[in-house]
């Protein structure tokens, strides 16, 4: 999708009226559009091929790319330094913050210094517990928590000061999102959660892996109750599921996970566990198309990003609309987007 | 103490009603603590207060309380801190994530609050990050100083 107004495709584009980051990801919400997110594991490297190479399978497919911030606890190359390369060649990343590792002084340092180098998305994260990753010796910082974090990019992006009260001359022009959990417990609060953290500033949710529709369909109807449509949008995580096994460790082991039961029955009953799980990921996707209230999809596929590809074109999700990505426009890459 | 934590989360609305009354009290010995001197007072009302709370609630004195508007289960409890609700991560049992042993402080939070006149109200507050320079000081003198100071000034900032 490129806009009208776009001098050159990737560019910061003019922040029309309603809007706070001059993004393209927050464009295609705002103009209605149904978006695909997905998630870049930065790399255990210094190297800034490494970050290209990962994200380039995505070309074409994807509207906007997370890069995460220490997931699951795990050292890699920062967030920060992830979504300055990309917006060096004009992806629109959106740059995960967690509270785990950084207090309030260098989380705002963070949330200029991304704004200055171009980033144009950012999604507040409490994060995972040291305890979770590779250095369970490491001091755990929780200066802020997301809603309040929420709260100072919101301050400094609107009002133009540090929690601090200090002003800043340049204010960061940015879309602000956070995560939640539809399946987690306690399921009765989730949606009041959510309401929280709109109040707080979230402009744009991405949640878990949510593999239980009944669960994510009483989440949104407690959401509407509330009020919220309209005011947030709402783009629910999915992810191919490599195997059972695969499945049952990931519902033991990572935080929050829950996967149904006939979920694990079918994959472990399928010749093919892999090609299984991609195709439970398209039905969900496409069971998402078409409910009411959510606005995208976020594709997790850790280790298995070259799957994304394909779950976007064969679940038709993105119908035919083809997302910006760096060579899009030259003759011989055309080809590809023009099917 | 853990199950006497417990216990006090499920005897919310007593402890409630109880800290209701001892908050008016408070403000209204204002001009006893001013007469003293707060700073002077500081050290040996905190230490009671660390001792009590500490009991009932495993305290962990970050100096702003907020456990009336957390359904008595103080959120300082929580691994990561969180003082707006639980993280994504709370296992299938209610328990934490970090701890899978403790119950998760903001499920027992939301068990506490419905049992508090207007509790789930006050679960919906944002409140802001803590200020790291009250910890080990004690609530009690700054609900009484604050309190007194507004209702002396209607109006004035907090």
């Amino acid at each position: 999708m490129k806009f009208e107004d776009e001098p050159v495709p990737g560019y910061p584009l003019p922040i029309l009226p309603g809007h706070t980051s001059p993004g393209r990801f927050e464009r295609v919400l705002r103009a209605g559009g149904f978006a695909v997110t997905t998630e870049l594991a930065p790399p255990d490297s210094a190297d800034p091929e490494d970050v290209y190479k990962r994200a380039r399978v995505f070309d074409g497919y994807v509207d906007a790319i997370n890069a995460t911030d220490g997931s699951g606890a795990n050292c890699h190359m920062s967030s920060l330094a992830v979504c300055a390369l990309l917006t060096r060649v004009g992806y629109a990343p959106i740059m995960q913050i967690s509270c785990r590792d950084k207090n309030r002084i260098a989380i705002q340092g963070d949330i200029l210094g991304g704004a200055a180098m171009g980033v144009c998305n950012m999604l507040c994260l409490t994060g995972d517990g040291v305890q979770a990753g590779d250095h369970p010796q490491a001091k755990p910082v929780f200066d802020l928590d997301c809603v309040s974090l929420l709260g100072i990019a919101r301050t400094l992006r609107d009002d133009h000061h540090f929690e601090s009260g200090r002003k800043i001359s340049f204010a960061p022009r940015v879309f602000l999102g956070a995560a939640e959990n539809p399946t987690g417990l306690p399921h009765t609060w989730r949606a009041q959660r959510l309401a929280k953290k709109v109040a707080a500033g979230a402009q744009f949710i991405q949640t878990q892996y949510c593999y239980d529709l009944p669960l994510l369909r009483a989440f949104l109807e407690q959401a509407e109750a509330l009020g919220l449509f309209g005011k947030v949008f709402i783009l629910v995580g999915v992810g191919p599921l490599r195997s059972a096994k695969t499945a049952e460790w990931m519902r033991k082991h990572v935080p929050g996970m829950h996967v149904p039961d006939a979920v694990i029955a079918r994959l472990s009953g399928a010749q093919d566990q892999a090609r299984e799980g991609r195709n439970i990921c398209i039905e969900l996707i496409q069971a998402m198309r078409e409910m009411r209230g959510l606005s995208g999809v976020h594709i997790m596929a850790y280790r298995q990003e070259e799957s994304v590809a394909e779950i976007v074109e064969r679940s038709g999700v993105l119908q035919g609309r083809s997302p910006w990505f760096p060579e899009r426009d030259i003759p011989q890459f055309s080809q590809r987007t023009a099917s | 103490m853990y199950s006497v934590r417990l216990w006090s989360v499920r005897h919310a609305r007593g402890l409630n009603a109880f800290y209701r009354g001892f908050e008016a009290l408070l403000v209204g010995l204002h001009p006893m603590f001013q007469a003293l001197g707060y700073e002077r007072i500081e050290r040996p009302v905190a230490s009671v207060e660390k001792a009590l709370k500490g009991l009932l609630f495993d305290c962990r004195m970050c100096g702003q309380c907020v456990l009336s508007s957390t359904g008595m289960s103080c959120p300082m409890n929580c691994p990561k801190s969180l003082r707006n609700g639980p993280c994504g991560g709370v296992r299938a049992n209610g328990n934490c994530e970090v701890k899978p042993d403790m119950r998760c402080v903001w499920v027992e939070a939301y068990q506490g609050s419905q049992r508090i006149p207007g509790g789930t109200e006050a679960m919906e507050q944002v409140q802001l990050p803590v200020d790291q320079r009250q910890q080990g000081r004690s609530s009690w003198l700054d609900v009484a100083r604050r309190k007194a100071g507004q209702s002396a000034a209607p109006g004035a900032a907090p």
